[in-house]
């Protein structure tokens, strides 16, 4: 079956063309589509001629050495590479069929539906409670009620709420580096986007922490599409159902996540997760 | 060894030279004025009209006249600074035209007030026949204040990290929003504190005000904005060079020259108060 997308860009809804298998979402349909993908910052091209689908209601591991490209790739989901001067792109991102690119695209509604926790955690100089509902708040929500109840959701499902219950109206910067990552993840997930981008956002968390986020993100799977970028092998093959493996800009290798972790089809992934470099 | 400690030792010595040498001239003056203005404050020097040529009385009009035009420079250069900054910083494409303009802007930040002053009496006192007036006068200012009302917004502005804005567009703040509630509270302290220095600067000058609307002797209050004023920069500079009876009139110089001085010190001390207290709030 294939669909024609109001861009005239034919999509293939059937399984992953790089291997013909398919994890457990057989059903589901394509949520992100990246098709020949350039980009450039300045002269210095950072991804190379990117193509590939990601399905509705999985988790999508981004893994690579630093510096190939994994942030970047992420930021052009939400087009927050749009705020750095002199970038260039090339190629077609298409989300739910619509092309990000498209002149008539409203980026505003664009990255309320591609919520994203950065790679370094930015908490607002606001208090916790506030930066929970921010995002609710430029999007207009002003119910009080309203607002109480889903920051408090937020927080609980980013494994928060327990260890700052009592003191919301502090400031969020007297929050240690793990719990203001935690925060990210609780202002990203009160808006309820339907995409999350996450730009390793276990990386300055204890085991039991990243345990709680590994469990929320598998729960989170149910309502939103994931793309996580992580710096742990570990991690990616327990919590993402497909795996990107990526180096230099060039995406090396793209398959399920047990396929890329027992019988990698490229040599140079075998090697870089057994560790032999990277 | 011992060379590398000598050549250490000489080096702090002159460093330590130059401080003493800056401090030094600024406290010899203070000290000057202190002393030999200090005798002439008294309620009356403050709050009464000049009298008998100026050799007598208060200078309670120049208090009020530097007072209202201060008021219009602030009016007019802290909205157009700010919103001049904003634009540029936030807004503006940035290539090489905005780069002409910011580098235009500081240029004008040191252009010699008498060309303001010549400036404003082209422009406001005969083109838009505001006549001499407080108008003119605070306005002149205004347009000399401005380069270092935006210089200032700017540094302000860039000291907010990127991460503010562009967490907030993350999460679906349009530009606006994410300038309104995540940067604009966090600069506005600096541009505060920036602008109230430029303010202060424009309180103590002559030059943009002598032909556009100070007045070398009023004995009474101006009634509206469009009437001419006495300034006390202006008329310190009237008492020690253009009085005729100059020695006579010397401790009334002094005096206006330490009221002109604490006020101006008052307005730094209300920019790193305000700094101080914005900052304090903005985290609540
Ligand atoms: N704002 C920028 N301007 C210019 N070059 C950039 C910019 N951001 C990233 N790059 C370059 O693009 C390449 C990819 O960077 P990116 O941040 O996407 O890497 P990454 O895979 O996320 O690395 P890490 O694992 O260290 O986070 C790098 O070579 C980097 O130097
Ligand atoms: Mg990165």
């Amino acid at each position: 079956m294939s669909v024609l997308t109001k861009h005239g860009i034919k999509m293939e809804q059937k399984p992953l063309n790089h291997t013909g298998k398919m994890a457990d979402n057989k059903n589901s349909n394509i949520k992100i589509f990246i098709k020949n993908f350039n980009f450039y910052y300045g002269a210095s091209q950072a991804l190379k001629n990117i193509s590939l689908d990601i399905r509705e209601n999985t988790v999508v591991g981004i893994i690579g050495p630093s510096g190939c490209g994994k942030s970047t790739f992420l930021r052009c989901f939400n087009r927050m590479n749009d705020t750095i001067v002199g970038v260039r792109y090339q190629g077609d991102i298409l989300i739910d069929g619509n092309n990000i690119f498209d002149k008539e695209l409203d980026i505003v509604d664009l990255r309320r539906n591609v919520g994203m926790v950065f790679q370094k955690s930015n908490p607002f100089p606001k208090s916790i409670f506030e930066n929970v509902a921010y995002g609710l708040r430029v999007n207009g929500i002003k119910d009080k009620e309203y607002l109480t109840h889903k920051v408090e959701k937020s927080l609980k499902d980013a494994a928060l709420w327990d260890e700052v219950k009592d003191r919301l109206a502090n400031s969020a910067f007297d929050l240690s580096g793990g719990q203001q990552q935690r925060l990210c993840i609780a202002r990203a997930l009160a808006v309820e986007p339907e995409i999350l981008l996450l730009d390793e956002p276990a990386s300055a968390l204890d085991p039991i922490a990243t345990a709680k986020v590994e469990e929320l993100i598998h729960e989170l799977k149910k309502k939103y599409t994931i793309v996580i970028v992580t710096h742990n092998m570990q991690q990616a093959a327990r919590i993402s159902d497909y795996t990107a493996f990526f180096m230099m800009g060039e995406l090396i290798e793209y398959d399920i996540t047990s396929k890329i972790f027992t019988k990698p089809s490229k040599k140079t992934t075998e090697d870089y997760i057994t560790g032999r470099f990277g | 060894m011992k060379n590398r400690k000598a050549e250490q030792f000489l080096g702090f010595l002159i460093l330590r030279a130059c401080v003493f040498f800056v401090i030094a001239a600024l406290l010899i003056i203070l000290i000057d004025i202190f002393t030999k203005g200090a005798g002439s404050i008294n309620w009356e020097f403050l709050s009464a009209m000049p009298k008998k040529g100026m050799t007598e009385g208060g200078i309670f009009p120049a208090i009020v006249g530097t007072f209202l035009v201060t008021l219009i420079t602030a009016i007019l250069s802290i909205p157009l600074g700010m919103g001049c900054a904003i634009y540029l910083h936030e807004y503006a494409k940035k290539g090489k035209i905005t780069r002409l303009i910011r580098m235009s802007i500081r240029n004008l930040s040191g252009v010699p007030s008498i060309v303001y002053g010549l400036f404003g009496v082209v422009l406001f006192v005969q083109l838009l026949k505001l006549n001499t007036s407080i108008l003119s006068a605070g306005l002149t200012l205004g347009l000399m204040t401005l380069p270092w009302t935006i210089t200032a917004s700017e540094e302000a502005l860039k000291n907010v990290p990127k991460a503010y804005r562009d967490g907030a567009l993350a999460l679906g703040a349009t530009k606006w929003q994410s300038i309104r509630t995540n940067v604009l509270p966090y600069s506005i302290p600096g541009m505060l504190t920036g602008t109230i220095l430029g303010l202060s600067r424009a309180a103590g000058e002559t030059a943009p005000i002598l032909f556009t609307g100070a007045a070398f002797y009023l004995p009474f209050l101006p009634r509206s904005l469009s009437d001419q004023f006495m300034a006390l920069p202006y008329h310190l500079y009237v008492m020690a060079t253009q009085h005729h009876a100059i020695e006579k009139v010397r401790p009334i110089a002094y005096g206006t020259a330490l009221v002109l001085i604490v006020l101006i010190f008052c307005m730094n001390l209300f920019a790193i108060i305000t700094r101080y207290k914005l900052r304090k709030v903005r985290l609540k």
